[in-house]
């Protein structure tokens, strides 16, 4: 059990590391000077000769990677274009919003989707299961700021029950932070509440024909019991790994959810960079994001550990 | 009770386009979403014909009409006509998806052989795919947008390189369980070199399959063309696409919702008739994955 | 009056005229027998039991007749009421132990909830009681076996804890599909003395489901035979086996193999088509990090197959034949030792150097269904060989058409597809398709195991006439004793990777030398009958 939790651990590193590569590689492979990009357009020639310094253009790329990603380690993300303040400082101060988001979706979709899902392949072929299927081919299917600007349609502008906008901390009273973050959340949620819903049912679905489930009704269980202990709890690996890999989708989201909201988070700040092409701020948010993927995966490759005996006694 | 008498079943094959009928028939939702799309199709490609105005063309003191006889939708911040350029926003999203579709199933299927088939290559790529896979595809599409500059081209590849790694992991399954079939086996017995196994015994095995995942991949593309264009990393506004209509038009909302929603209402339901109809291939050509859920 | 009688019962598809599955089932059980059922695939065996038990899959529906269990018609009584007999009035045990408990519960959790849901019993009466259970079932330290989850137990351990589950609140029936087939000859046996030692505690009745006659001969009181879902006959077992009524049940009957070897063959070829030396095969443990134990699945083992003569390798499951098997065709690479193919030693060749040899040794694998590829004709599928090595298309597809009418199938079937075919079918044309490459030697990985038994045997007799023509070497692996005796001249009995006896069949199967060999043979299930010739082998000495 200790060599596999160390196995994962030690696999998540190359997967990093070749993150980290094809970021290099990105900037490395655009036509012009890195400098020049990394500095941006009203940059003094003092300003450029000091960021090929620090970059090592002349030194072979390895040693730029390298040296690079040895930068990265000690927290250094480089300086925004546009603000000119350190990139870990401003994503500091725009972490909470985007975490607030996505842990309310996920919460919100989880509770949710595995009842839906786990109805729907119960009763799989009645109306309940075509209802659920369909919703979620609408989850995958209308853009999440069509889904947005539907909210704040209905619910801000006619109905008024939400405003339009703006987010609050959770610090400043959870009554007006949770009115603040309803409707951003319900607007993210369908998409997930579709991946979750949808595997749900297909794994119940496939282990309601098998045999143990079999063995569990001819043992004359009750079918909640059914359901619950013996279906459910072998979906329960499938499930959390499609909300671990779903974890991707989740940033993406967010990212333009918030620029649907006016939240002033992650994605707001990936977006404000991409408009003025701050690529510094970029290329952290993506190996942030990515990082806080990876380690959710392998947080989820530890819980198999708990969920699944077979890993467990290996 | 003999197998030597027994009778031979006759062959059960059905044309290409039966099965396609069937398909389309399969449901009154897939019916319309394909009868949807082949409208939304025609209409791109006959784009100039149809419109009743220019496109691109400025008229200032048309500015955020409502929809009226002489503008059905009626205009945007420029005063230029929604409709037309609804219309000829298709073009850009079709292109996109198709486009996206074909290369990444192509690019994935000779990757996932190779992976699944040659020991180094496999430990090496499905790293890379693993690290793909860790960066969320809308932000890998911003960068690359962003640093390379807005164009089709760009746009095209920031939306199909994210895609490739599902195909890769997809086609590299199959590929591994196929091998593992005692008629594999029994192909390398015969001699059969790894070309021909290949060719013969593994890539039929994935035409389904790649079929399902292709009309995914094109929805997913349609849907993130628009998603970058919406947040400004995308195509350039003097070529109208769904998303960038949307994206002109947020800062309206409140007055003109419609320049918003109209190309989001076209998006949607062009998106989902294709995953109506990827979801019906799934079934027809493919019990077995429908039963399973194709991994998306 | 009978503790369960079923009456004219109809199963049919649900909703489709006329696609009668069961088709006016009558039969009776009385308290403290056992009815073995027994009949080929498709004869609608397991349906009649999972519709006593209430347990049809949805697509199917008993239509008609009667299914009546201490006077009350099962097929009128509720959801509600079947959940309340089960377990306390019947219950059922299934094929394939491993897949039949949940994997993410502890086994005796898993036993426990029955008496949660159906006793008034406190949790730590009903965990004495689950204890108790375990030991009428014989698993060894019930205290740590009770935490244990079902991959940490062997095939039979897996097993002896369903019958303990089906068996904890003393049903009066037992309904046992296939109980033991999925398991090693030697853990039948255990079970099925296990499964007549509570049948007489308990006083129960046993519905015992089986393919197998070996297995009929020994647990049986009384026998029904069906067919294509109609019943062929009721008898007690030993007038059935003596003196059967219908020539259905006579025909199954002949196609059983004879637990007795073969007369060996007078003339043997000097000729060695195939012989190994010190044939080793290890799989090395894991990674850096995970330990897993180095498995040496196949050492030294070493034989000599001359022409025209068929080698058998026996063995239980992980006994390393497979392996040996598919080191022979170089699917694996084995690990040391030596391979010698017509005169070459192919263990340690290159793939390309290993082309020209491949011709001379075929293979026909276990599972039809798998064995051909369903997306191109069976023609095809023959001639693929013959091209690689140069053989022209026409000429190779004119082979195909004979070698198919050799098997006993129409030569026109070369542009049929594979799901056109029956199993037994499929198997013919597998065999064709290795014949197609004229190899001088055979391999026989479990080709018959999975066909019903009367196509086993026609199999079998193809095989032989086929070796008789060509002057084959057959290198057959079997897990089945029965089969081995019958087609065999020579056996290897294997066990744990090792050779445990090497010698004519006359002799290992005859009169065995090792211990495993004997344990191996007293296990198999029938072998006092001579089920061909209709009597007990005492009696044919006599």
């Amino acid at each position: 059990m200790v060599g596999y939790i160390v196995q994962r651990i030690l696999a998540a590193i190359p997967v990093m590391g070749f993150v980290a590569l094809f970021v290099f590689l990105l900037l490395r492979l655009t036509p012009g000077d890195p400098a020049a990009i990394l500095a941006g357009d009203t940059a003094t020639p003092e300003q450029l000769e000091a960021i090929r310094e620090s970059l090592g253009l002349n030194d072979p790329i390895f040693t730029q990677f390298f040296r690079w990603v040895g930068q990265l380690l000690q927290g250094d993300f480089g300086t925004s274009i546009l603000s000119g303040k350190p990139v870990i400082e401003l994503i500091g101060d725009r972490m909470e919003p985007t975490i607030s988001l996505a842990l309310t979706t996920i919460i919100l979709s989880v509770t949710i989707a595995v009842p839906l899902g786990v109805i729907a392949a119960w009763k799989q072929g009645t109306l309940i299961d075509r209802f659920v299927m369909l919703l979620s081919v609408l989850g995958f299917s209308v853009p999440v700021f069509v889904i947005g600007y539907l909210m704040i349609s209905l619910f801000s502008m006619e109905l008024k029950w939400f405003p339009v906008q703006g987010f609050r901390p959770i610090g400043d009273g959870v009554g007006d932070f949770l009115h603040r973050i309803a409707l951003p959340t319900f607007t993210l949620t369908l998409l997930y509440i579709a991946l979750i819903a949808r595997i749900t049912r297909t794994s119940m679905l496939e282990i309601l024909g098998d045999d143990y489930v079999r063995t569990a009704r001819a043992k004359g269980l009750p079918e909640s019991r059914v359901l619950m202990r013996h279906a459910l709890r072998n979906c329960s690996v499938p499930i959390i790994t499609v909300i671990g890999i779903g974890f991707a989708l989740i940033i993406s989201g967010v990212v333009v959810t918030e620029s649907v909201f006016n939240l002033p988070g992650l994605g707001r700040l990936t977006v404000d960079a991409v408009l003025s092409r701050d690529y510094p701020v970029i290329q952290a948010v993506i190996l942030l994001a990515s990082l806080i993927y990876v380690v959710i995966n392998l947080l989820i490759d530890i819980a198999y550990v708990l969920l699944d005996p077979r890993i467990r006694y290996a | 009770m003999s197998d030597q008498t027994a009778t031979i079943a006759p062959p059960a094959r059905m044309s290409p386009l039966v099965r396609t009928r069937e398909i389309v028939l399969s449901s009154p939702l897939v019916t319309v979403g394909t009868i949807i799309l082949v409208l939304v199709v025609l209409s791109a490609i006959f784009a100039a014909w149809i419109v009743p105005h220019d496109p691109v063309r400025l008229t200032p003191s048309q500015r955020l009409k409502p929809p009226s006889e002489t503008y059905w939708l009626g205009t945007d911040a420029f005063g230029r006509d929604l409709f037309s350029r609804i219309v000829y926003g298709g073009q850009i999203s079709l292109v996109v998806g198709v486009a996206a579709a074909i290369v990444a199933v192509v690019a994935g299927l000779m990757l996932g052989l190779l992976a699944g088939y040659i020991r180094w290559i496999d430990a090496v790529l499905m790293r890379m795919v693993d690290g793909l896979m860790a960066i969320p595809s809308i932000l890998l599409a911003i960068a690359i947008v962003s640093l390379w500059g807005a164009s089709l081209w760009t746009v095209l590849v920031a939306i199909t390189i994210p895609e490739v790694p599902r195909v890769v992991r997809l086609v590299r399954s199959l590929v591994l369980s196929a091998r593992e079939e005692p008629y594999v086996e029994a192909a390398i017995a015969a001699g059969s070199p790894t070309f021909l196994i290949m060719r013969r015994h593994l890539v039929p095995n994935t035409v389904a399959p790649l079929i399902i995942q292709g009309t995914y991949i094109c929805a997913s593309a349609i849907l993130t063309e628009a998603i970058l264009s919406f947040l400004g990393a995308g195509i350039n506004p003097e070529t109208p696409s769904w998303g960038n209509i949307m994206a002109e038009g947020r800062i309206y909302f409140q007055i003109n919702p419609g320049i918003v929603l109209w190309p989001g209402l076209v998006v949607s339901v062009v998106i989902l008739s294709i995953n109506l109809l990827g979801d019906a291939v799934r079934d027809a050509l493919d019990p077995r994955m429908a039963k399973r859920g194709l991994e998306r | 009056m009978s503790l369960l009688d079923i009456r004219n019962l109809r199963i049919a598809l649900d909703g489709v005229r006329d696609a009668d599955v069961v088709k006016g089932l009558d039969l009776s059980i009385e308290s403290g027998q056992t009815l073995c059922l027994v009949g080929e695939s498709g004869s609608g065996k397991s349906l009649t039991a999972l519709a006593t038990m209430g347990l049809l899959p949805p697509v199917l529906k008993a239509i008609a007749g009667s299914i009546t269990l201490k006077g009350e018609n099962l097929l009128e009584a509720s959801a509600a009421r079947l959940r309340d007999l089960r377990a306390t009035s019947m219950s059922m045990i299934f094929q394939e132990p491993m897949t039949a408990l949940n994997p993410v519960a502890r086994v005796g959790q898993q036993i426990e909830e029955v008496l949660e849901f159906h006793s008034d019993l406190s949790l730590s009466a009903r965990r004495s009681r689950v204890k108790e259970m375990m030991e009428a079932v014989h698993l060894p330290d019930v205290d740590k076996m009770y935490a244990s989850f079902p991959h940490q137990l062997s095939g039979g351990q897996r097993q002896r804890i369903m019958i303990a589950m089906a068996l904890v609140m003393r049903p009066q029936l037992l309904i046992a599909d296939e109980p033991t087939t999925a398991l090693d000859v030697t853990t039948q046996a255990q079970i099925l003395s296990l499964i007549r030692e509570l049948r007489e505690d308990q006083g129960a009745a046993v519905l015992f489901i089986t393919h197998d006659m070996g297995v009929v001969s020994e647990i049986a009181d009384d026998v029904t035979v069906l067919k294509l879902g109609e019943v062929m006959e009721t008898q007690g077992v030993d007038d059935l086996l003596r003196r059967p009524q219908t020539d259905y049940t006579r025909a199954l009957l002949r196609a059983v193999p004879s637990q007795v070897p073969r007369p060996p063959r007078d003339e043997q070829s000097d000729e060695v088509v195939l012989s190994t030396n010190a044939l080793s095969k290890t799989y090395s443990g894991g990674g850096w990090f995970t330990k897993t134990r180095e498995v040496r699945a196949a050492q030294d083992v070493s034989f000599s197959l001359p022409k025209g003569r068929t080698l058998g390798i026996v063995g239980e499951s992980g006994s390393g034949k497979t392996t040996v098997a598919r080191c022979i065709m170089r699917l694996i690479d084995p690990t040391s030792g030596t391979i010698n193919v017509g005169g070459t030693d192919i263990a340690m060749l290159s793939q390309k150097d290993l082309k020209p040899q491949r011709k001379k040794i075929q293979i026909v694998f276990q599972d039809p269904m798998r064995s051909l590829n369903p997306r191109i004709e069976i023609g095809q599928s023959i001639i693929e060989g013959p091209l690689n090595y140069g053989t022209a298309r026409d000429a190779a597809m004119a082979r195909a058409r004979e070698l198919l009418e050799l098997v006993g199938l129409p030569a026109s079937a070369v542009d049929r597809f594979p799901h056109q075919f029956s199993g037994g079918q499929r198997q013919r044309i597998a065999i064709a398709r290795a014949l197609a490459m004229d190899p001088d030697v055979l391999v026989a990985d479990e080709a018959v195991s999975a066909l019903d038994v009367s196509v086993q045997a026609q199999v079998l007799d193809l095989l032989a006439e086929l070796q008789e023509r060509f002057g084959l070497g057959i290198l057959f692996i079997t897990h089945d004793l029965g089969v081995a005796s019958q087609i065999c001249d020579d056996v290897l009995v294997m066990q744990n990777g090792r050779v445990v006896e090497y010698g004519p069949a006359g002799q290992v199967l005859g009169s065995p030398r090792q211990d495993y060999t004997k344990t191996l043979i007293k296990a198999a299930p029938g072998r006092h009958w001579d089920f061909a010739n209709f009597r007990p082998f005492a009696e044919a000495a006599e």
